[in-house]
């Protein structure tokens, strides 16, 4: 696409330069160029598939299609909402991704013609493809909780996508008095980050004991059980006692309406006015999915686990949160891990080959406290079509862990967010 | 041991060709671990370019609940005997 012809019969060779390019989009492998990857979506999951890419194959022709020039990471921000760290440590850009010879497009990916192998951009131009990997993340479903749209969450913020929401929240928080409620609307399952809800609990509750001591934070939850449950429940009643309430579903924790103009929260049995109000809505896959028509009726992509590609679409992967994904939870972690799998299996489809069953690990970390910290781990594999957990392994921190083994937990979780920070875009 | 040996060699072949990691496919596992562990991490060590026999009687012990961890014994759990041969064998031939 890109051979310069320095010929004075510029008429002839502009005619073969096009029956090369209609013969390239015929049959990639008689123009003998690069096989070409686009990767939508800059976060954990579509950056890191694209440097993998490259790692594996530096003849590969990568384009990573990012919606905006910089990347605010989730994993942390519950501290910074907090108050215990700036939201820069959680600024990431692309510049180092692009001196690995990755194509950097900063717009929006608009329309994918799976027949063509295309994808359109904002600004009218089309990238072609041989495999197409989305990596959209969520969106947060402004459709689903009656009185909760995007006007809703600039009163009640549901900060569940790092960035301004996150400085909102933080602000609300820092201007509640004390003796104010503070409430945590939590979704059912799949959502993005299943003990995130419970960490964001955990380190507010820890900003009001020391801050605003007479405050009260109340998590109204449409689930009956959630991840790291008892951990999390034993720490609360060791750090925090009295100051965390957990209205699980069978409780009536479940919101089924909310009015921002009043901070009001409807559930079936109460009523509850709140001077703090954060609403994790229901989620799906980010919108570009359903637009290549990957996702299903839940909202979600259904992929074949061996190769992250779509069962619905060929030629498209779909990788973290926005896969179905068996017992792998919608982390960063696993994110990325999809990712580097999905790279080594587009490598080897591309040259013809099957790839082989892959296993993956996933470890979740959450605070509790700024130095207490706790774990989730899996090892999973493909099984009947989803990311299965292998039998015996992974689980969570134990119960009965001295201070001391909850103090590394909580050094190791910021050695990990350093760490895949810099493998991804540093 | 074949099993080790034979990815040990084709380890090695790969590795010097490459200067970044990741060159040759990884085997089944080995791709998760660079999320946690890397050259520069401090307070995770780095498990890259060390000795295969030491990381690999490493994640035995971890398996078999002899070398106390807060994670890794959990994770070495899912894997067999052979596929942390491989894994260990696959990362003293990175970077």
């Amino acid at each position: 696409m890109t051979r310069k012809n320095h010929s004075s019969r510029r008429e002839f060779l502009r005619a073969a330069a096009a029956a090369t390019a209609s013969l390239a989009l015929a049959s990639p492998s008689l123009a003998q160029s690069p096989a070409r990857v686009v990767v939508i979506g800059g976060g954990f999951g579509g950056a890191s598939c694209a440097r993998a890419l490259r790692q594996l194959d530096p003849s590969l022709d990568v384009t990573l299609v990012t919606a905006d020039r910089q990347y605010v990471a989730c994993p942390f921000s519950n501290e910074v909402i907090a108050g215990d760290r700036a939201i820069e440590a959680q600024q990431f850009t692309y510049e180092k991704i692009a001196t690995g010879g990755i194509k950097l497009v900063t717009q929006m990916a608009q329309t994918i013609d799976p027949q063509a192998r295309t994808v359109g951009l904002a600004d009218g131009s089309t990238l072609r493809y041989d495999r197409l990997v989305l990596s959209p993340g969520i969106d947060l479903r402004f459709d689903a909780l009656p009185g909760y749209d995007e006007a809703a969450a600039l009163r009640m913020p549901h900060a569940w996508k790092a960035g301004e929401q996150t400085l909102l929240l933080r602000r609300q928080l820092e201007a509640m008095d004390d003796g104010g409620v503070i409430a945590i609307v939590v979704p059912a399952n799949p959502f993005r980050c299943p003990p995130g809800p419970y960490e964001r609990a955990s380190l507010i509750a820890h900003y009001l004991k020391t801050r605003k001591p007479r405050s009260k934070l109340i998590i109204l939850d449409s689930k009956d059980a959630f991840s790291k449950q008892r951990l999390f429940q034993a720490a609360w009643q060791e750090l925090y006692p009295g100051l965390i309430e957990w209205v699980a579903l069978s409780q009536g924790g479940k919101v089924t309406s909310v009015d921002p103009a009043t901070n009001m929260l409807v559930t079936d049995f109460a009523t509850h006015q709140v001077q703090v109000a954060n609403v994790i809505p229901p989620q799906r896959a980010g919108r570009i999915a359903e637009i290549a028509g990957v996702t299903d009726k839940s909202g979600w992509c259904p992929i074949n686990p061996v190769s992250l590609e779509s069962t619905q679409v060929p030629n498209i992967h779909v990788i973290g949160d926005a896969c179905i994904a068996g017992a792998m939870p919608k982390s960063a972690f696993s994110a990325n891990a999809q990712a580097k799998t999905c790279a080594s299996a587009i490598v080897t489809l591309l040259s013809g080959a099957t790839p082989t069953s892959p296993k993956l690990i996933n470890t979740c970390y959450s605070l509790v406290a700024p130095d207490y910290g706790i774990s989730i781990a899996g090892v999973y594999q493909p099984r009947n079509g989803l990311f299965a957990d292998i039998e015996g392994a992974g689980g969570t921190s134990p119960l009965d862990a001295p201070r001391a083994v909850r103090a590394r937990e909580a050094i190791y979780a910021r050695s990990w967010f350093e760490t895949i920070g810099a493998e991804v875009f540093g | 041991m074949k099993t080790l040996r034979t990815s040990l060699a084709i380890g090695l072949i790969v590795a010097s060709a490459v200067p970044v990691r990741a060159a040759s496919a990884p085997p089944p596992g080995a791709a998760s671990c660079s999320g946690c562990h890397a050259p520069t991490s401090q307070a995770i060590p780095n498990i890259y370019g060390r000795d295969a026999d030491a990381t690999r009687s490493t994640l035995l012990a971890f398996r078999n609940g002899s070398m106390p961890a807060t994670v890794m014994t959990r994770i070495a759990k899912g894997f067999s005997e052979d596929e942390i041969g491989s894994i260990a064998a696959w990362l003293a031939t990175q970077k």
